[in-house]
C-alpha cells in the first residue's frame, strides 16, 4: 500500500479513546447555557414504521439493547444547531476530500456528493449475526445455481424454476457454459439490498450479483463520523469496516491461477469519467494494487499483461468494475474500447482470473428472485435464514389466483428484461387502472410477480425542519473467495424526502453510517 | 503456464516494488509539469504588472504572449496586451489552452488519474486549488487585486510541492514527478531569457538607465533568483550576467544547468535503483546539452547567438521528454483507436499549434511549443 490514504489518515485522526477528555461520560455535549431543545424533541419515530433506533427494543427477548439507549440518549442530548455545523463542516469535507462522482457537461463538471446523513444507522450483535449468516447462506446458493446453470442445469431438469426464465433471460451468457470457474465461485462481490418491515423483520428486496458499488461510502462514512461525532461514538465498541480491501485481495489471491508465486492483482475501471471512479481508487488504494484501464491491459499468447514502465507485466486476478458487455469486444460489444480483446480466452483457459465472473446477472434478475427461497433449499437443504419479501409467482395457478383476488393491496412487477417498467402499486391505483392492468395480467400471467407495500423501517435523519424520521434500507456486502466473508454492517441508504421509499442516490437518496455493535 | 513471476521480480528489482504503469508514468510527469507552470506564470504576471506600472507596460505584456507562444491567438481575441486583456487570458479564459484556469484542470484531470497513487494531502490540495481558481472572477483580477492573486497562486503552488516532498512515497512515481518538474522548469527558464533578452536588449540611449535597470531585476525577481544574484555578482548587474546566472548558474533552482542535473539524476536512480534501462537515450541528450553549457561562458554564447543557443536549447528539452516518452511509455503498435474512456467534450478545445510529431492524447498533455524565429526585436 502506497504513501498515505484516505484510511491512514482516519485512522490516525479519531479522538484518542481515553485522552484526558474533558466531556464526562454520559453527558456527550457540553451546554451551551439558555434554553436547550434535544434532537429528538419533535421526533415521531413510530407512526406505523419500525424506527431503528427508538424502538429497536421490540421483538428483542430483552428489550431494549443498553448500548443503542445510551447512544439515543447521547443524541437526544445534542442541539440541533450543534448537528446543523457539525453535518456542514462533514459535506464541506467530502468535496474537499473528492469524496464525489462528477457529473459532465459540455464545458465544464460538476462535482457531486451522496448525501451523508450524520445520524448513524444502529443494529445490534444479534441483529447483525442473523444478517450475516442469512447473506452468506444467500451468496453459497447464488453461486451453486450459477454453476449449475452453465453446467448440467439440474435445476432445469428437475423443475424446479422454468427452464425459459434462465435460458431465455437476457442476462443469460451461453460463453458461459461449461467454463469452469476457480473455485466454483461466480460471484466474488455480492450486495444484497435488505429492508425491515413494521415488525422489524429483516427482508432481502434484491440480490446485486454483476458489480454493486457503495462500500467505499461503507468505511469512508465510518471515517467522517469518527472525525465529526467522535463524542457520541466513544467507548462504543463497534465492529471494524475496515480489512474490506485486505479480505477483497485475499480472496482474489485465492482465485488466482495455481502456482502462481505472488498473483498480480489489479483493479479493472472504466476510467476517470465513471461515476463510480472514486470508488475505485478507493478500493485500489485499500486493496494495494494497479488500478488499470482497459488500454493499461493487453493479451499475448492467451496471457494478460499490463503495460508498465518496465515491459509487459504479467496480470494474474482482475477484479473488474466493467459490466459484462464492456468487458472483451471479441466476444461481447465489439465497439467496446474499455475492455481488453482476448481477456475472455486468456481467462477460459484459466490463465487470469475474473471477478465477478461474466454471467452473474441472471442470479439477481427479478424473475429468478421469486425462486430464491426455493433455490436455497434445493442446492442447501436449508431454509432460508433470511427471507425474500413475500412474492406471488403468478405463471402459478395459487399466485395468480391470490395476486387478482388482493390487486388493490399488491404491488404488481413484470419480470424478465423489461423490468422496473409497467408496474402496479395497487393502494395508489384508481379502479380503472386496476381494471386494466387485470386484464393484462391474466393475458400473460407468466410475465408477472406481486408483492405486498412493504413499509421500509424509519431512521432520524437530519432535514430542513429538524431530525424527522425517513425511510432505510441496508446492503451488505459479501466477500468470497475459498470462503465467505462479510462486512460488518454495509451501506444505509436513507429516502431523504418525507414519506419516500425510494433510497436510490439518483433519486434524493443518502447514506448513513451503519453501526454494527461488538 | 505460471513462470514464478516474483523471483524473478525481486532479482531484477533491487527495490521490491511492483512495476508502475506506464500510463501514471506518463500522468505523473504532466502532473508536475502542470503545477510548476502555474507557478512560472504566476511569477511573471505579478512581475510584469508591477513593471508596467513604470510604463514599456506594451512590452511587458507582449513578452508574456511571447513565452507562450500565443501571439496569433490572443491578437486575435485582444487588440492590445494591455492588463485586463492579458491578465483575463491568463488567468481566467477557460477557452485559451496556456490560462492557469485551463492548467490547473489539466492538472486536476492527471492528478484525478493518479489518485490511486499520489496521496490524499496531495489530491485534496490540488482539488481545493481547482475549486479556487476555477471560482475566480473578474473582480479578483484588477489592478489592485493582482498581485494578491499572484502572491495566492505562487504560494499554493509552494504548497503543493512541499506537500509532496513531505507525502510522496519514493518509489518509481517519485522520479517521473521530478522529472517532470524540472523538464518544465528548464524550458520555462530558456523562454524567460529568451525573450526578456531580446526585448530588453539595450538600445543605444538607454543603456545604463534607471529604466534599464529595474527592467533587469524584474527579470531576476519573476525567477525568485534576484538576491541570490546580489549575493553572488554584487557588482554588475548587466543584462549578459544576468541571462549567464539564470542559465548556468549551478546553485540557482531554476538554472538550466540545475534542472538538467535533476532530470538526469532520476533517471539514473529509475536505472540503477529500478533496473529501468529505458532512461538511457534521454541521459546520453542530456550529456550533450550539458557540455555544451559546460563549454561555453554566457559571453561566448552570446556573442554565438543566445536566441539560437536558447532554440535548440529548448528542442532538445523537448526531445528528452520525447526520450522518456518514448522509453516508458511507448505507444502501442497497433496504433488502434483513441483512449475509449475519454469523453472529448469535456476538454478544452486544443488549438495551439503543435510541433510535428507532439501527439497530444486526449487533452491532458500539452507542451508549449519551442520559441522559433519571430522574437521581440521588432
Amino acid at each position: 500500500m502506497l504513501g498515505c490514504d484516505v484510511t491512514d489518515e482516519a485512522a490516525d485522526d479519531p479522538v484518542p479513546p481515553n485522552a484526558s477528555d474533558p466531556v464526562p461520560r454520559g453527558r456527550a455535549f457540553p451546554m451551551n447555557g439558555g434554553p436547550r431543545s434535544g434532537l429528538f424533541d419533535r421526533y415521531d419515530g413510530r407512526g406505523g414504521f419500525f424506527c431503528e433506533i427508538m424502538n429497536s427494543g421490540a421483538g428483542q427477548p430483552n428489550g431494549e439493547d443498553a448500548t443503542i439507549a445510551l447512544i439515543r440518549d447521547r443524541l437526544a442530548a445534542m442541539e440541533l444547531s450543534e448537528l446543523r455545523q457539525r453535518a456542514a463542516a462533514a459535506e464541506a469535507e467530502l468535496y474537499n476530500l473528492g469524496i464525489t462522482f462528477t457529473v459532465y457537461s459540455e464545458r465544464d463538471s460538476i462535482d457531486r456528493i451522496l448525501p451523508f446523513d450524520l445520524i448513524p444507522r444502529i443494529l445490534t450483535a444479534t441483529e447483525w449475526d442473523h444478517v450475516e449468516r442469512g447473506v452468506i447462506q444467500r451468496v453459497e446458493a447464488i453461486n451453486r445455481f450459477l454453476w449449475d446453470i452453465y453446467h448440467d442445469q439440474h435445476i432445469l431438469r428437475d423443475g424446479i424454476i422454468p427452464r425459459d426464465l434462465v435460458l431465455g433471460n437476457s442476462n443469460f451468457r451461453p460463453e458461459m457454459m461449461g467454463l469452469n470457474v476457480p473455485l466454483g465461485v461466480y460471484v466474488h462481490v455480492n450486495g444484497t439490498d435488505i429492508v425491515r418491515d413494521e415488525g422489524g423483520r429483516f427482508l432481502v428486496l434484491e440480490d446485486n450479483a454483476r458489480t454493486p458499488s457503495g462500500v467505499s461510502y461503507v468505511i469512508e462514512n465510518r471515517h467522517m463520523m469518527l472525525r465529526v461525532l467522535p463524542d457520541v461514538a466513544e467507548d462504543i465498541a463497534l465492529r471494524s469496516v475496515d480489512d474490506y480491501g485486505m479480505r477483497l485481495r485475499q480472496a482474489m489471491m485465492e482465485v488466482a491461477p495455481e502456482g502462481v508465486v505472488d498473483p498480480q492483482v489489479v483493479l479493472l475501471s472504466p476510467g476517470i469519467y465513471n461515476a463510480a471512479y472514486f470508488e475505485h481508487v478507493f478500493l485500489a488504494r485499500e486493496m494495494g494494487v494497479p488500478l488499470v484501464e482497459g488500454r493499461d491491459l493487453v493479451v499475448e499468447n492467451h496471457r494478460v499483461f499490463m503495460r508498465t514502465i518496465a515491459g509487459l507485466r504479467p496480470v494474474h486476478a482482475i477484479y473488474r468494475r466493467l459490466n459484462d458487455d464492456f468487458l472483451d469486444p471479441d466476444v461481447f460489444r465489439p465497439d467496446s474500447q474499455l475492455g481488453v480483446p482476448g481477456l475472455v480466452d486468456a481467462w477460459r483457459r484459466g490463465n487470469v482470473a475474473i471477478a465477478n465472473a461474466v454471467g452473474t446477472g441472471v442470479a439477481d434478475d427479478k424473475a429468478i428472485y421469486a425462486y430464491m427461497p426455493r433455490i436455497i433449499r434445493y442446492y442447501l437443504q436449508q431454509e432460508p435464514i433470511l427471507s425474500n419479501v413475500e412474492t406471488h409467482i403468478c405463471r402459478e395457478a395459487d399466485g395468480l389466483r391470490y395476486t387478482l383476488d388482493n390487486l388493490d393491496k399488491l404491488v404488481v412487477k413484470p419480470v424478465g428484461e423489461s423490468g422496473g417498467y409497467g408496474l402496479i402499486i395497487g393502494p395508489h391505483a384508481s379502479r380503472s387502472e386496476l381494471e386494466e392492468f387485470r386484464s393484462k395480467l391474466e393475458a400473460d400471467p407468466a410475465n408477472y410477480i406481486s408483492q405486498p407495500v412493504i413499509n421500509l423501517s424509519t431512521a432520524p435523519t437530519l432535514c430542513d425542519d429538524g431530525v424527522q424520521a425517513r425511510h432505510v434500507d441496508l446492503r451488505p456486502f459479501a466477500i468470497t473467495g475459498a470462503s465467505s466473508w462479510v462486512l460488518p454492517g454495509g451501506l444505509s441508504r436513507v429516502a431523504l424526502k418525507k414519506g419516500s421509499l425510494v433510497v436510490n442516490s439518483s433519486q434524493g437518496g443518502g447514506s448513513k453510517d451503519t453501526w454494527v455493535l461488538a | 503456464m505460471n513462470e514464478p513471476v516474483a523471483a524473478i521480480d525481486l532479482h531484477r528489482e533491487p527495490i521490491r516494488s511492483t512495476a508502475l504503469l506506464s500510463r501514471y508514468a506518463e500522468s505523473t510527469v504532466w502532473l508536475a509539469r502542470y503545477m510548476e507552470r502555474i507557478e512560472n506564470l504566476a511569477r511573471i504576471i505579478d512581475v510584469t504588472e508591477t513593471f508596467t506600472r513604470t510604463g514599456q507596460a506594451e512590452d511587458g505584456w507582449r513578452s508574456i504572449v511571447q513565452i507562450n507562444a500565443d501571439s496569433e491567438r490572443f491578437y486575435e481575441r485582444y487588440e492590445r496586451a494591455e492588463h485586463q486583456s492579458m491578465v483575463s487570458f491568463y488567468v481566467l479564459d477557460r477557452d485559451s489552452p496556456t490560462s492557469i484556469a485551463t492548467i490547473i484542470n489539466l492538472a486536476r484531470e492527471n492528478a484525478r488519474t493518479l489518485r490511486p497513487l499520489i496521496s490524499t494531502e496531495m489530491w485534496t490540495h490540488i482539488n481545493m486549488f481547482h475549486k479556487w481558481v476555477r471560482e475566480l472572477t473578474p473582480n479578483d483580477i484588477r489592478p489592485g487585486q493582482l498581485s494578491r492573486l499572484c502572491a495566492r497562486l505562487k504560494q499554493e503552488c509552494q504548497t503543493h510541492n512541499g506537500i509532496t516532498e513531505g507525502t510522496f512515497f519514493r518509489d518509481q512515481g517519485w522520479y517521473f514527478y521530478v522529472i517532470g518538474k524540472h523538464l518544465e522548469r528548464g524550458d520555462q527558464i530558456t523562454r524567460l531569457v529568451d525573450i526578456k533578452y531580446h526585448t530588453l536588449l539595450p538600445k543605444v540611449a538607454a543603456v545604463g538607465s534607471p529604466v534599464d535597470m529595474s527592467q533587469w531585476s524584474a527579470v531576476l525577481r519573476s525567477a525568485a533568483a534576484y538576491h541570490a544574484y546580489r549575493r553572488v555578482m554584487p557588482r554588475a548587474l548587466t543584462p549578459a550576467s544576468v541571462a549567464g546566472f539564470l542559465l548556468l548558474n549551478n546553485a540557482f533552482p531554476r538554472s538550466l544547468v540545475l534542472t538538467l542535473r535533476h532530470v538526469y539524476g532520476a533517471l539514473g536512480q529509475l536505472r540503477t535503483d529500478y533496473g529501468l534501462r529505458a532512461g538511457m537515450a534521454a541521459q546520453e541528450r542530456i550529456d550533450e546539452l550539458r557540455a555544451a553549457l559546460a563549454d561555453q561562458t554566457i559571453e561566448e554564447i552570446i556573442l554565438r547567438g543566445l536566441h539560437e543557443f536558447l532554440d535548440w536549447a529548448q528542442q532538445q528539452i523537448h526531445a528528452v521528454h520525447d526520450d522518456v516518452a518514448a522509453g516508458f511509455w511507448p505507444q502501442p503498435v497497433v496504433a488502434a483507436a483513441a483512449p475509449a474512456a475519454e469523453q472529448p467534450a469535456t476538454l478544452p478545445p486544443m488549438t495551439m499549434e503543435q510541433r510535428p510529431g507532439e501527439q497530444i492524447m486526449n487533452g491532458m498533455r500539452q507542451s508549449l511549443p519551442p520559441l522559433r524565429s519571430s522574437t521581440g526585436e521588432e
